[in-house]
């Protein structure tokens, strides 16, 4: 339970960092603003989407990647018009956007549908299999990708400026925090609590735990569907090899080393994976313990080791228990287990989407 | 009362319709696969039979060898309810190791001819491999996972963590490029069935996965071991209540679920390669076959292998040419229809 008083002073850290990253580009170099924060706001946004279905579904996704690249693909395919493959529907570029994520919206319903009676380790491995299937659909299937994917893809019109591309993802990623806290205290939010709890008792109460489950899935799979956007307009081309279980794994990663249950922790992993694997080469000492320069992934590896085996709250729990004075005890005994984010108590009757 | 038998049948039939779907889309595939399938890469089945044989043989190979792996990882999953995502990072270990045990029996590095290697010179390999990596799944589990017995979505991201740091260091120590574990001689050489050549090697593969299915039976079934296993999947608090040394036979049972994954890999290795990506495919096929047949059940890792093992081996062969690159919805299909008549899949239970 988090007291209001440190509830406050979160908000405060929280809005002291995003003044900060609005100022950022007045004085951080091309590199830092267009290259690491960039990227680290829209895996951070991605990452968002596991840890609000985590905390408040019970439901740990590793379909959210795949959903942002159905997107970056629905992208491609409908705004290039002469592109070496693809429909090249050649749509208006903010048509394409609304036509991206209608897409992905349809198909993070029915993915959710059929996920919405399992959960728990069920559905950690369902959504892999989804993962792993669609990446092999877009490589196989060639009217819509093939394996070298779909290049030359351009932004709308904004947002072919870097530092504009930077805003956006910013933007976007406090409109998520907000949303996904807020969330937390709506009606819809409170039931989904209650079924990430005790799915039986709130069947029994009238509530349609599997449309929960699905209408949640299908909000993630929409936010996600946001961050692939600008995945691919900051990369300006998407191939099936970057929506492989390696990166799959990693917007996961993501989410663990920040703090699965904390939304602040999605973006504070998101930092932590892309400084590592832009300066692990530079880490003095490193190619001495028997990792040759280039070993980042056994690095970030061995990070969510310690960290799952220590503190499974993440790094943004640990600064929660170092904030509070009460120093890195012992580990709590459940990894996932969401803070229970809410201050009034769960409604009892029907009230919620029966 | 007069009208509830009336109601009765109409809920009756709603509920019995993904069953009713289920039966349609067989009928429609064998009725497909016989007399229709014009224009496809096989042809239909009774103008073409040794296609049909050798699709058929090709399923039931690589159900074969989805079992050894599968079985592995359900045998883990039912007793302990440890997740082990690191089960694909063993598949590929032990196909490198493998790979380099039989170089060094056989003395070359590169061009070894199936001539060179005796039998013994890919059964030694293959136990020495899979022991090492049955060793190493112990060492992980009492190292990492038995204390935190319960908490399955924390034990799920240890295994991913190690699955990622695993697979970084066999890429240095192994490199990107593809290896291939080569078969012994005496298994490399063709058939004639139907008028088609196969490869015995298949068939080797098939008989020593149906070796391992066997033992794996009767060690479940006809040992005190296997018995406590199985009791242990139903009520573990009872098997401890009883005085039985659950630690110990949780680690035997470890032993024997990663030495699977090793059996399998040096079998994937000889029959696909080993190459760096190969540990998320197998870990994909064992997630997909444990899925379709209930996690924890070893009837349902044999049901689920066929299933998977058929749609794999007859989605491409029986689509007509020029989509033969849908055939990977097939699959995915195959799991939205399970998925719809039975959540927990064909033989599981809910946790």
């Amino acid at each position: 339970m988090i007291s209001r008083r440190s509830l406050t002073r979160t908000n405060a850290v929280v809005a002291a960092v995003v003044v900060l990253l609005l100022v950022l580009p007045a004085f951080g170099s091309d590199f830092f603003v267009r290259f690491i924060m960039t990227q680290t706001l829209i895996l951070g946004l991605m990452a968002a989407t596991i840890v609000f279905l985590t905390a408040y579904g019970g439901m740990i996704s590793l379909a959210q990647l795949l959903l942002a690249g159905v997107a970056g693909f629905m992208f491609g395919n409908a705004a290039l018009s002469e592109g070496a493959r693809g429909l090249n529907l050649g749509l208006s570029p903010w048509v394409a956007v609304v036509f991206a994520l209608a897409v992905t919206t349809v198909v993070a319903f029915l993915l959710g549908a059929l996920a919405s009676r399992t959960t728990g380790i069920y559905f950690l491995m369902l959504t892999l299999v989804y993962g792993v299937i669609g990446y092999t659909v877009f490589a196989q299937v060639v009217t819509i990708s093939g394996p070298s994917g779909i290049t030359s893809i351009v932004a709308p019109e904004p947002f072919t400026e870097p530092v504009n591309l930077y805003y956006a993802a910013l933007v976007l990623s406090v409109l998520a925090y907000i949303a996904f806290r807020a969330i937390g205290r709506t009606n819809f939010g409170l039931a989904m609590q209650g079924v990430r709890d005790d799915p039986i008792r709130m069947s029994s109460l009238g509530f349609n735990v599997a449309l929960h489950r699905t209408l949640a899935f299908t909000l993630g799979g929409l936010v996600a569907g946001v961050a692939g956007l600008l995945n691919v307009w900051w990369r300006k081309q998407i191939d099936p090899a970057s929506i492989n279980i390696g990166p799959t794994l990693a917007i996961l990663i993501i989410a663990v080393i920040g703090g699965i249950s904390y939304f602040e922790g999605a973006w504070l992993g998101a930092l932590v994976y892309v400084l590592l694997n832009t300066y692990t080469k530079s880490i003095p000492l490193i190619d001495q313990i028997g990792l040759t320069p280039d070993r980042f992934n056994t690095v970030i590896g061995l990070m969510v080791l310690l960290i799952m085996v220590l503190s499974p709250e993440g790094l943004a729990g640990i600064l929660e228990r170092l904030s509070r004075g009460r120093g890195l005890g012992k580990p709590t005994q459940h990894s996932v287990e969401p803070p229970t984010t809410s201050t009034s108590p769960v409604r009892t009757g029907p009230g919620g989407l029966q | 009362m007069v009208d509830t038998p009336v109601r009765t049948s109409t809920r009756d039939v709603a509920r019995r319709l993904p069953a009713l779907t289920v039966w349609l889309v067989l009928a429609f595939v064998a009725v497909w696969v016989l007399f229709l399938a014009e224009g496809t890469s096989a042809g239909p089945a009774v103008d073409d039979p040794g296609r049909f044989v050798v699709t058929l043989l090709d399923a039931l190979t690589f159900a074969g060898l989805l079992f050894v792996v599968a079985s592995g990882f359900t045998l883990i999953f039912g007793l302990m309810r440890t997740v082990n995502m690191a089960h694909g990072s063993l598949f590929l270990l032990a196909g490198f190791t493998a790979i380099a045990i039989q170089q060094s029996m056989v003395g070359k590095t590169t061009n070894i001819a199936p001539e060179d290697v005796s039998i013994w010179s890919w059964i030694g390999p293959l136990l020495l491999a899979a022991a090492l990596v049955a060793v190493l799944g112990v060492v992980m589990h009492q190292v990492f996972l038995r204390w935190n017995q319960g908490q399955e979505l924390r034990q799920a991201l240890i295994t991913i963590a190690i699955s990622v740091i695993l697979a970084d260091q066999m890429l240095r120590q192994f490199g990107g490029l593809a290896k291939t574990m080569v078969w012994p001689g005496a298994v490399s050489h063709f058939v004639e069935l139907f008028g088609e050549r196969y490869a015995t090697s298949r068939l080797f593969m098939l008989a020593v996965a149906l070796v391992v299915g066997v033992a794996l039976w009767l060690w479940l079934t006809r040992t005190r071991m296997g018995m406590v296993i199985r009791a242990g999947v139903d009520d573990e608090g009872m098997v401890r209540a009883l005085g039985i040394n659950a630690t110990l036979v949780f680690a035997v049972t470890f032993f024997v679920g990663a030495f699977l994954a090793g059996v399998g890999g040096v079998m994937g290795a000889s029959f696909a390669g080993a190459a760096t990506g190969s540990d998320g495919t197998w870990l994909l096929n064992s997630l997909v076959v444990v899925i379709i047949g209930g996690l924890g059940s070893i009837k349902g890792a044999v049901a689920g292998s066929l299933l998977y093992g058929t749609v794999v081996a007859f989605s491409p062969a029986y689509l007509p040419s020029q989509y033969t690159f849908y055939s990977v919805i097939f699959s995915f299909a195959l799991l939205a229809l399970v998925l719809a008549v039975r959540p927990y899949g064909l033989f599981g239970r809910p946790a």
